[in-house]
């Protein structure tokens, strides 16, 4: 029961918090918030206590249930999102255009639910499932906009994201027939055996590439910097900070742990640095926060793909470690764009500045966050980003090394093009700063302190998972 | 059976792909659509299409007897038709707000969301977004 309350707590928020009388929608949020972290605390500290945690829905036989394994990988990541998750509700409900939209609410928590339940799902079938209501939740909450380019963005997102779920559906399909299963650890013991190779890597190989697009790969990433920045602040601290990183969870778990992916390895490799240098080439030509950060999703996604195709539990850990720090310090880094224009009344850093004089306090906690995204020790990116750099040049991969430490030395760049440009340059003339509410600067400072503390004390987590990463992996 | 299969997903499939191809919003959702048919099928006949054996365990046996049809994609791909049917429903509301929101269905053209530029036509800057 435990295992499945963390995504229960948010859909039957998502109910209440539509039925309910308006005034009563904060409250609502804010216990479902509060309920959903301290079962993913619970959740967590059962699965470092007493090992990994699973329920067959239904009594049925494990193989032919629905399914849900919570191993000490995917609970930290459900901790993770309702940290994140709390923050983008406490900013929502005191943000400056308070929505009376009756969808808002139910959206957000289905955002919320399905990021959950896709981390613990152990059904190819469920993934797919909740695959959609995660897409509908997105669609619905940039519909919300209203606008002209709320519709585009919401169509261009919708006809991309479509398309890999059609790929997800038939990939599934296909696997479906040629093994007869879905469950992760019946398809797990039918990959290992010899004379399913050749099917499974054709059928896996069109599922991975319906993951690619959903999380935000090379050619197909087109639909992150076309949609995100039409949301409001709070909203895309949830979306950038959740849903691509969920993606690349799911193809970790499936790529070197469920499937054998290793003849997609070498063409995973070069997409993730051909990824993470187109996105990091985006941020360095946009002026506008929300723009730079999209593109920033990009480039960081492919640093985790890179782990992903090194295939190995050093892999493993080093891309684990990168996406908790990534989930939080996108999330933060969204967030305080967001309070940037709360004061400053625009995104484009053309427009903007004096913040640092105004606002120390905001600036430090920017400080932080933006150095470590780049990766400056002893941040919450430099392990992450250490771990995957060391694991690529023992397995001699020089170039995809060398290029991103490039990526690095750019991602600084635009960080700091942020810090001149808002922060460090003088208020521009007939602008006026608008005081910051406490709710919200509190917020800041907690995730900000959540973020030094990863960087000060990574090693509680780095030796779990390095015991657990491999959990699942084929041997 | 199993040309016939073959025949109607290939056929579709290209059909698919082919309105997907277009420019107008609205032949691009139709080709998701028809794409999505396709992918159903696919899902349907994954399993053991042809046999007349009913799924049905006998009350002595512990398995389904051997060439029984599989149940099991029958359940999936009714669910993955409801789910594809209520994304057609909001595939279709979509396009009909665009096209009360704007002039034309040429999704080359639609940029409000992305300006090309916004300073006097300078390519080398990006545009400025006005958020309210």
């Amino acid at each position: 029961m435990l295992i499945i309350a963390p995504f229960l707590v948010p859909l039957l928020t998502a109910l209440l918090s539509y039925f309910v009388k308006k005034r009563y929608v904060a409250v609502v949020n804010i216990v479902g918030g509060l309920l959903f972290l301290v079962a993913a605390m619970l959740l967590l500290s059962r699965v470092l206590s007493e090992g990994p945690q699973s329920i067959a829905m239904g009594n049925w036989p494990w193989h032919v249930a629905i399914a849900f394994i919570a191993d000490p990988m995917s609970a930290m990541l459900v901790l993770l999102i309702a940290l994140v998750a709390n923050a983008s509700i406490i900013f929502q409900l005191n943000w400056y255009e308070k929505k009376h939209q009756a969808t808002l609410y139910p959206l957000v928590q289905g955002l919320i639910a399905s990021s959950v339940a896709l981390s613990l799902s152990a059904d190819l079938f469920n993934l797919y499932v909740w695959f959609e209501l995660m897409l509908m939740s997105v669609l619905g909450l940039i519909l919300l906009g209203g606008g002209r380019q709320h519709t585009e963005a919401a169509f261009k997102y919708f006809s991309i994201s479509m398309l890999g779920t059609l790929l997800m559906l038939t990939a599934i399909g296909l696997i479906q027939g040629a093994t007869g299963h879905l469950n992760f650890s019946a398809l797990r013991e039918i990959a290992q055996q010899p004379d399913m190779s050749e099917p499974l890597t054709l059928f896996s190989g069109l599922l991975f590439a319906a993951l690619l697009l959903k999380l935000g790969a090379f050619p197909l990433f087109s639909w992150i910097p076309a949609a995100y920045h039409t949301l409001s602040a709070p909203l895309l601290a949830l979306v950038g900070g959740l849903l691509t990183k969920i993606s690349v969870y799911v193809m970790l778990r499936l790529s070197g742990q469920i499937l054998d992916g290793s003849a997609l390895h070498l063409a995973i490799g070069w997409l993730a640095v051909i990824t993470m240098i187109s996105g990091v080439l985006g941020a360095a030509y946009h002026w506008d926060l929300r723009r730079i950060l999209a593109f920033h999703i990009i480039s960081q996604v492919g640093f985790m793909l890179l782990g992903i195709a090194l295939a190995s539990p050093a892999g493993d850990t080093g891309t684990v470690v990168f996406l908790f720090h990534n989930i939080l310090v996108k999330a933060n880094l969204f967030l305080i764009a967001g309070l940037a224009w709360w004061s400053l009344g625009h995104y484009d850093l053309r427009r903007i500045g004096g913040l640092f004089k105004a606002n120390p306090w905001l600036s430090a906690a920017f400080l932080i966050s933006a150095m470590s995204l780049v990766g400056v020790p002893p941040s919450s990116g430099f392990w992450g980003k250490f771990l995957l750099l060391q694991e690529t040049f023992v397995q001699k991969h020089y170039i995809w090394g060398g290029l991103a430490l490039l990526t690095g030395l750019l991602t600084l760049y635009s960080m700091s093009k942020i810090w001149l440009e808002c922060f460090w340059k003088p208020l521009p003339a007939n602008n006026v700063v608008k005081p910051i509410p406490w709710p919200l600067m509190t917020t800041i400072l907690m995730m900000t302190a959540v973020i030094i503390l990863f960087g000060l004390f990574p090693e509680p987590l780095i030796s779990t998972l390095q015991t657990h990463a491999d959990f699942w992996r084929i041997k | 059976m199993n040309l016939v299969l073959m025949v109607t997903i290939s056929g579709l499939v290209s059909l698919g792909v082919l309105l997907l191809l277009s420019r107008d919003a609205f032949r691009l959702v139709m080709g998701l659509t028809v794409l999505g048919t396709a992918a159903n099928l696919v899902l349907f006949f994954s399993g053991r299409p042809g046999s007349l054996t009913a799924p049905i365990i006998a009350a002595d046996a512990s398995s389904l007897t051997a060439g029984a049809a599989s149940p099991l994609p029958q359940a999936l791909v009714l669910t993955a038709i409801v789910i594809g049917f209520s994304l057609l429903c909001f595939a279709l509301l979509l396009t009909l707000r665009l096209s009360q929101q704007q002039s034309h269905m040429d999704v080359s053209r639609y940029h409000s969301s992305e300006p090309l530029n916004g300073n006097g036509g300078d390519l080398y800057q990006p545009p400025i977004l006005e958020d309210k």
